[in-house]
């Protein structure tokens, strides 16, 4: 029989038991829709951390650090010693890894600990310098208030355990003032370094500041409840935020910088502690890590969190996608049932149709386009009904946030991939459900078939 | 007796079974040789094997031993596949039941057949209508099995069964679910069928006066073993 009449036959038998027929389809439809909806919620998740960690830019930042940077007294250096002084980490390797492809922006890590008088009342944090571009990072969605005006606004946005540290009402502070108290580094002139130097060694190295306490006016513009300068560079968790342009002109001294000055890198040029290079896509991260060890830098990045990421998110999906499974096992046995069914109540049928010529292979493949259309129908339900489920899951999900006062989330997502999947699933299991009633309806003797009442 | 070759040359055919640890001889030991266009009635007491028989010719069932050649083609010898072919092309089966599928129409039901050999979707209403016709039953195209009495059922049966030209028209007890005046008016088609279209008939029955009437010839079984054969009284 040609595939056309086979499909036609199918149809008009699935339309005669359309009951059974129906419910046996339903019940692929709910196992497809729970394999759906419980792998929608993995997909999700994955998203939804990684849409996060790529927001948040660790996993497109790149942290360097001169070689000299992060060593102790006591800890042995892992690398062979060249001999030659390490690099500074000044302005033109700034522009030097400005100019490497593939690199959207390079800022400094601007992080400081320092005191912040409010209502003449003494607050120790943690000061950081924020990019403009950390704006959409989606670090600083839902935040109460704004963001800065500008890169270099006497503005400050506060995390909100600093916040309610300062006020109990966090959410009053917003368009309130406070206190930053620094101390702003100031070079000395080289005559007086150099005199001041002079009782150490004539070739003493020239250079030096000195450290000046001054006080900024800031106006809190927001509170933010997530951490957006929580990054692996700092020295703690930033708590208080600036636009990262103010925090530079405060030229606040660092931890730094008193190992700095004794290792003679703190010469009239700007050095940084580190700086934060950021590429187009996590993808492209390796490639410029290489090249700024290359010139001479430490580099670092969390690339390597990202594949241990995946890694959990495929065993994830693995682990839900066999609970998800199980339902259509139970659909899959519905399916044989039915058949079986089918091939009794047709017995007879089966033999006139043996006695008017059909081979076995057409008995077989007319139950197997049976089985294949109730799982391509059930599959296409069970997508859309699966599709509704995680919806639902996300709705639901969202309204309880939303009784919390936390932000909404796409808890789950339902990628095309993930709906044809589920459709070729369906069907492949409905045809394996078919194998043994088919088989058993192919090998009816027309005799005994013909006979039957 | 002609010379020609037969249609269909039954030699030395059993077919037994086992139930248990006895056999069963359902036939046996038969050799019969059936010609082209004849009409042959298989008559005998219910289990004396004419079905059997009629099914082995069919291609329904395979010998235990012996042969049968239908047109040229040894039967026992073909595949499974090869037998369906040959159910389709060379055979045309009717039923003391009609055995029609309750579900289709007229129409769908003796489409059923062209389905199954794979004749061009464009050129089955003609040949339905033409099965149909010789019936003379286009006025029901599109009723079901159940909306036709007994007599009209078999007419489509043998609409059905005559919708691939079969060169072989095998009947099992084509009368016997009908009354006698009904019976006798699918035998009279039968017989105009085949003198219009040129083919072989065995039918089993066993009502022997129908058979003599309408037959060119009667084999009688019993016990799986041919007893008789005799030509019929209504020989023209």
């Amino acid at each position: 029989m040609n595939p056309r009449d086979l499909t036609d036959l199918a149809f008009r038998n699935l339309r005669e038991s359309v009951l059974r027929n129906v419910l046996t389809t339903l019940g692929v439809a709910v196992g497809v829709a729970s394999f759906v909806a419980i792998i929608s919620i993995g997909v999700g998740l994955q998203q939804l951390a990684s849409r996060r960690l790529s927001e948040s830019g660790l996993f497109d930042t790149i942290l360097v650090t001169p070689k000299t940077n992060f060593r102790g007294m006591d800890r042995p250096n892992p690398e062979p010693e060249s001999g030659k002084p390490p690099r500074p980490l000044d302005e033109d390797a700034r522009k030097e890894f400005e100019k490497l492809p593939n690199v959207v922006e390079v800022y400094p890590q601007i992080r400081f600990f320092t005191e912040v008088r409010f209502n003449n009342k003494p607050f120790a944090t943690v000061v950081a310098g924020m990019p403009d571009s950390s704006k959409n990072s989606g670090a600083f969605d839902g935040m109460q208030g704004r963001f800065f005006s500008s890169t270099t606004a006497d503005e400050a946005i506060l995390q909100i355990e600093f916040a309610k540290e300062l006020s109990e009402q966090p959410s009053s502070l917003l368009g309130q003032d406070l206190i930053l108290r620094y101390a702003e580094r100031q070079a000395l002139p080289s005559s007086t370094t150099s005199t001041d130097t002079s009782r150490n060694s004539a070739e003493a190295p020239t250079g030096g500041f000195s450290i000046v306490p001054r006080e900024l006016h800031l106006k809190i513009v927001g509170i933010v409840e997530t951490e957006p300068a929580a990054g692996y560079g700092g020295y703690g968790n930033g708590r208080l935020l600036m636009p990262l342009g103010a925090a530079s002109a405060l030229r606040a001294a660092q931890v730094n910088d008193l190992r700095d000055i004794v290792r003679d890198s703190a010469s009239n040029k700007t050095t940084y502690s580190s700086l934060s290079v950021r590429a187009k896509s996590p993808s492209q991260v390796q490639a410029i890590e290489d090249s700024i060890k290359k010139m001479g830098f430490r580099a670092f990045s969390l690339l390597d969190a990202s594949k241990s990421l995946r890694i959990f998110f495929t065993v994830f999906d693995l682990l839900v996608g066999i609970f998800g499974s199980l339902a259509l096992a139970v659909a899959t046995l519905g399916i044989v049932n039915t058949l079986v069914m089918a091939i009794l109540e047709r017995r007879r049928e089966i033999g006139v149709l043996k006695a008017l010529g059909a081979s076995d292979a057409d008995v077989q493949q007319l139950f197997f386009v049976e089985a294949g259309v109730m799982g391509f129908l059930g599959g296409i339900l069970g997508v859309g009904f699966g599709w509704v489920l995680s919806r639902a899951m996300t709705f639901g999900t969202n309204f309880y946030l939303y009784r919390q006062n936390l932000n909404p989330i796409e808890l789950t997502a339902v990628p095309w991939w993930l709906a044809l999947a589920a459709l070729v699933i369906a069907v492949l299991v409905s045809l394996a459900a078919g194998l043994y009633p088919a088989s058993r309806a192919a090998k009816l003797n027309p005799v005994d078939a013909l006979r039957y009442e | 007796m002609p010379t020609a070759d037969p249609a269909i040359q039954l030699d030395r055919v059993s077919r037994h079974y086992s139930m248990g640890e006895t056999s069963v001889r359902a036939v046996d030991d038969v050799s019969l040789s059936i010609l082209p266009n004849e009409f042959l009635s298989l008559l005998g007491s219910s289990g004396s094997g004419k079905s059997t028989l009629l099914n082995l010719i069919a291609g329904l069932d395979r010998p235990t031993s012996g042969s049968i050649v239908a047109l040229g083609q040894d039967i026992a010898s073909l595949s499974p596949l090869e037998l369906a072919r040959y159910r389709c092309n060379t055979i045309g089966m009717i039923f003391q039941s009609f055995n029609l599928l309750p579900r289709m129409t007229l129409e769908e039901n003796v489409e059923l057949p062209l389905r199954l050999a794979e004749v061009d979707r464009a050129e089955r209403p003609a040949r339905v209508r033409e099965a149909l016709e010789r019936v003379r039953l286009t006025h029901r195209l599109g009723h079901r099995p159940a909306q036709l009495s007994g007599g009209e059922q078999q007419r489509v049966a043998i609409a059905r069964a005559l919708v691939n030209r079969p060169k072989i028209l095998l009947a099992d007890e084509p009368t016997g679910n009908l009354d006698s005046s009904t019976g006798e008016a699918i035998l009279t088609l039968l017989r105009e069928l085949q003198s219009k279209l040129g083919m072989t008939i065995v039918m089993v029955t066993h009502e022997r006066p129908l058979a003599e009437k309408f037959a060119d010839r009667l084999v009688t079984l019993g016990d799986g073993k041919l007893l008789a054969t005799a030509s019929a009284k209504g020989l023209p």
